[in-house]
């Protein structure tokens, strides 16, 4: 095959995926600015006529978007904060920690990742009723502030750790906790941005438990006032585009800043262990 | 402070949270199961009968588990190798020195991934629109009649499959691409000076060497897509005449619509059966094609 | 706290400290302000949540702030619950104990509310009222909020807040000129006039029936003899030959082509089409008169009426639907949520509610004064609400309505004849009633 066609073939084609995958996205964002009724018109208009920040403001004065953006953030950012310090300790003491059991308690773990997660959300909500957690943020967090994966994910990074370092300093006589904090976090930076970005970026889009457990629109995340409002408001397409872009931005944003990190978790994670 | 006290210290919390929070849960779900907990027993527990295998006996009696079960698999079933295939070409795409402006590309088509499901399904919803949306009217600018995509029973689920495959091809593209790099170019090169044509290269060097790649892949893939869930609850309700019910959207309604806790937990517990039995035997297969 | 500050001020004074001293008081009170500014209730106000479902909630905001002028101690906190998910969430609140202190309740629930004992009983606050006066409520809708297993001796749950029924609206110019110089009086004439408005090619039909909405068909169901569960509401009663005849006549109309096989998802904008002349006639609840009245322009107003539903032979039953106004048996401020239903029930209140929203007040004192009194559409609504029928008063009701539709949408889609759907429904039904004909029957032995 003629090297220039074949140039412009794969450059072609690599153009037209990445418009499948970003129209979409871009339409999203065009209709937001569109004033309401315009997108329900033929042809289906492309761009704004007059391009409005309407939307955002009914959103944002009328539908409390800003009492959910900012349950969304206090969520997922207690939730990352949690996840990331007891993963870290789990997974470093899975790796560089000996004790009995050590690889029986590890391969259980690993065997329980098969089940999936909703099998225990039926019991976990009357659980959840029992402590009195049914409708707070204490609800969605709770649950979520240790992962097998995320131990998993630390365990394979901290194994790289050289144990001379962590004898080294037990002979000088330093605490187990002093090692932790002082050797070994300073080495599982990467992983830690990495196993942050991923637990944000899953807390803040999770959609099934936060829609079970939280029965009270004040303690809505985004998702699930977007699923709400988007049931009541099935005609008003731009206001939904809206809140869609508020919705999706934060974390397309974070990932942007944060891919590296993002992608070399995701092979990391995929890693036959 | 001796190591093995500082394991315990380090894992306790880790372990409290996910026993108390999960294999707790899990283990109580099976139980359950066995139970007819309902509304009425919500009310009180004095309502709540043993029914031993009751649930399960009645849900494989039940059309309406068997339909969900019957969408599950059409999911799986088309979603996944589509999904592959998508990945798998995005990233032969990607890996061509050919292709110019590589990490645009791939951020690009990435995006979707990091995307809210909920938000993105709404999107969709109105680019599926039968009269206002962006899809029919360009189907119909090439002469093609609009197609009631969430209104009608036989395109429901392929529209859902289309928006899954969307949304998740970047994520094993990545993988894939990873694998594709990790295969030597020397074995390329050899190909190449005995006269192998690209699709046969593809054929014979790339496909077996990425071989445990797509076993692995196929596998998450499969269990993942086997948990359908915000899709249809944002797109269709489950909808049209139940045609995109899948099993965990049975389960949800059950439970959380109305509070048959009991057999709610049962359609949880013989979906995780089914998932395992399911991924179980893929990943026998693959290992076995690895000794052979 | 000013007496404090200048004893303060006086000794630190003698104790030559001023500046600082001063200024941590000056803070510290500074902070308490800001701290007061925060809190969105001002001192000594109490917050009362209240829970409404659809549309009511932006309506109900506009009457609130009168409410709170007159009882400056109660700030009100609305949430809206959007109708599809309205069901789910009120049951899952239940369940995890997370009520609000009082709400909007469609009376079809109020049964499976109160079988979670979630609500609190009424009778003794209606008793001592002088806003709520029973004999000003219709009767019938009155009765859906008495639970228990004979109407007479039911325990009182809910306040009516507004009637919903199912009546037919209709554009009396397309009807004229079709030759028909007035609605149909019985489903005969109905499906002459159906037949004469549709026409499928077009894009004209008859009528609109959203698939996935059961009031409809249950709407006709209702107009039959039979009832629609038998033996004490312990089995299902669908293939009696009542429903079947409802059933079919639904089925029928999809048949001939005189309704769009579409859901309410995809008949988008209802109110616009009906204005177009896409459908003749629309069936629906009266809150839409409202809706028309707003949605279409002034020129159209004089082209579209109400009328009570025909029935099988002559003027027939609808529902006897509607919301009621609920105090959750958790909540710490009953006192002050039976106020705001008191307001609430004011047939003043009532009129304005109406004017707001267009629904139907359930007392008669309301519907005297004000806009409703010589609304010539609202009229056919008084005339329905004379021939309307409760649902049967079980919590397991949401969940047979819903069946019932599912099976039927399939007859409709023919994939099921009437008689296999009839036969489907209550199979489905029976099942559903098992663990109700087990309670009932324990509860008759331990008599």
């Amino acid at each position: 095959m003629n090297a220039r066609l074949a140039k412009a073939m794969i450059n072609g084609l690599l153009i037209g995926v990445a418009i499948v995958a970003l129209l979409p996205l871009l339409w999203m964002l065009s209709v937001s600015f569109m004033t309401p009724g315009e997108a329900s018109s033929l042809p289906p208009p492309l761009l704004p006529k007059q391009a409005t920040w309407a939307n955002y403001r009914e959103l944002f004065t009328h539908a409390g978007m800003a009492r959910y953006l900012l349950n969304s953030l206090l969520v997922s950012t207690a939730i990352t904060a949690l996840a990331l310090a007891i993963n870290l300790m789990a997974g470093y003491a899975f790796a560089k920690l000996r004790f009995a059991g050590r690889e029986r308690l590890f391969q259980v773990l690993l065997g329980a990742l098969v089940i999936p997660a909703q099998v225990a959300m039926l019991p976990l909500f009357l659980l959840l009723k029992y402590l009195g957690l049914v409708n707070s943020y204490a609800g969605v967090i709770v649950p979520a502030m240790a992962t097998i994966f995320g131990i998993f994910l630390v365990r394979q990074y901290a194994r790289t750790v050289p144990d001379e370092l962590l004898e080294a300093a037990r002979i000088d006589g330093a605490s187990e906790l002093r090692i932790f904090v002082q050797i070994v976090l300073p080495l599982l930076k990467p992983i830690m941005v990495t196993l942050a970005i991923f637990t944000f970026l899953a807390a803040w889009n999770d959609f099934m438990w936060p829609l079970i457990v939280l029965t009270g629109q004040e303690h809505y995340t985004l998702p699930i006032a977007l699923a709400s409002l988007s049931r009541e408001h099935v005609q008003d397409s731009e206001l939904m585009m809206a809140g869609s872009v508020v919705t999706v931005l934060p974390v397309l944003l974070l990932f942007l800043a944060l891919q590296r990190y993002y992608l070399q978790g995701l092979l990391l994670g995929s890693v036959k262990g | 402070m001796n190591t093995q006290r500082a394991a315990w210290l380090f894992l306790a919390p880790a372990l409290m949270v996910l026993g108390l929070f999960f294999l707790l849960p899990v283990f109580a779900a099976l139980l359950l199961s066995l139970t007819d907990y309902d509304l009425y027993a919500l009310a009180d527990v004095g309502n709540l009968r043993f029914v031993a295998l009751g649930n399960y006996w009645e849900l494989l009696h039940r059309p309406l588990f068997w339909s969900a079960l019957g969408n599950t698999f059409y999911f799986v079933v088309i979603g996944v190798p589509l999904s592959l295939m998508a990945s798998l070409g995005a990233a032969l795409l990607l890996h061509s020195p050919l292709a110019r402006m590589k990490p645009f590309f791939r951020t690009a088509l990435f995006a979707p991934v990091v995307t809210t499901v909920v938000a993105v399904a709404v999107i969709w919803r109105y680019l599926f629109n039968t009269k206002y949306g962006l899809v029919n009217y360009a189907l119909g600018s090439i002469g093609i009649h609009p197609v009631d995509w969430l209104g009608d029973p036989h395109w429901a689920m392929p529209t859902i499959i289309l928006f899954a495959v969307w949304k998740n091809f970047g994520y094993n593209m990545i993988i894939f691409l990873a694998g594709l790099q990790a295969i030597p170019g020397d074995l390329y090169e050899a190909a190449r000076i005995d006269g192998a044509s690209a699709p046969r290269q593809f054929w014979h060097i790339t496909l077996p060497m990425l071989k445990p790649t797509l076993s692995m892949v196929g596998i998450l893939t499969v269990a993942g897509y086997f948990q359908l869930f915000a899709e249809p609850y944002v797109m269709t309700e489950g909808g049209p005449l139940q045609s995109t019910v899948s099993v965990l959207y049975l389960m949800y309604e059950e439970g959380f619509k109305w509070w048959n806790l009991g057999s709610a937990s049962a359609v949880a517990f013989l979906l995780f059966v089914i998932m395992f039995a399911v991924t179980a035997t893929m990943f026998r297969l693959s290992r076995r094609g690895d000794e052979a | 706290m000013s007496k404090r500050f200048h004893h303060d001020g006086e000794q630190a004074l003698s104790a030559g400290r001023t500046p600082i001293s001063a200024c941590a008081v000056a803070l510290s009170v500074g902070m308490t302000l800001l701290l007061m500014g925060c809190s969105p209730a001002t001192e000594g106000s109490q917050e009362l949540t209240f829970w409404t479902i659809g549309r009511e909630g932006e309506a109900v905001a506009k009457l609130i702030p009168d409410f709170e002028r007159e009882h400056p101690g109660i700030h009100v906190k609305l949430q809206q619950l959007p109708l599809s998910a309205a069901h789910q969430k009120l049951l899952t609140a239940v369940a995890g104990s997370s009520t609000p202190d009082l709400g909007q309740l469609g009376n079809t629930w109020i049964p499976e509310l109160a079988a979670l004992d979630a609500l609190e009983p009424l009778q003794a606050r209606v008793d001592h009222s002088s806003i709520v006066r029973q004999a000003d409520y219709f009767p019938s809708i009155w009765a859906t909020n008495l639970i228990g297993n004979s109407p007479d001796k039911g325990v009182l749950y809910g306040v009516p807040w507004y009637v919903d029924t199912r009546l037919l609206f209709y554009r009396n110019d397309l009807l004229r000129q079709a030759g028909f110089d007035h609605p149909p009086h019985d489903w005969v004439e109905w499906r002459r006039m159906l037949a004469a408005l549709s026409s499928p090619q077009l894009g004209h039909y008859g009528i609109l029936l959203p698939t996935n909405e059961f009031e409809p068909l249950l709407a006709l169901a209702l107009q039959q003899d039979e009832p629609l569960l038998r033996d004490g509401n312990r089995y299902g009663n669908f293939r009696s030959a009542g429903f079947k005849r409802a059933l079919s006549f639904y089925v029928e109309t999809f048949k001939l082509r005189q309704a769009p096989m579409i859901t309410n998802v995809e008949a988008g904008n209802p109110w616009t089409e009906f204005g177009r002349g896409v459908y003749a006639f629309h069936l629906s609840g009266p809150w839409n008169i409202g809706e028309f009245r707003q949605r279409l322009p002034p020129t159209q107003q004089a082209d579209w009426s109400t009328a009570p539903l025909p029935g099988p032979e002559g003027p027939g039953a609808s529902n006897a639907g509607g919301s009621s106004l609920v105090i959750f048996r958790h909540s710490a401020h009953k006192d002050m949520a039976w106020q705001l239903i008191e307001y609430l029930s004011q047939p003043t209140v009532q009129q304005r509610f109406y004017g707001l929203l267009g629904d139907m007040p359930p007392r008669r004192s309301s519907w005297e004064g004000g806009a409703l009194h010589d609304d010539p559409k609202a009229r056919a609504v008084r005339d329905q609400l004379e021939r309307v029928k409760p649902t049967p008063p079980i919590p397991e009701w949401e969940r047979i309505v819903t069946n019932m539709q599912l099976v039927a949408a399939q007859a409709v889609a023919g994939q099921l004849t009437v008689d296999q759907a009839a036969a489907e429904i209550d199979r489905r039904v029976d099942q559903m009633l098992e663990k109700r004909r087990w309670i009932l029957d324990r509860q008759e032995k331990t008599r």
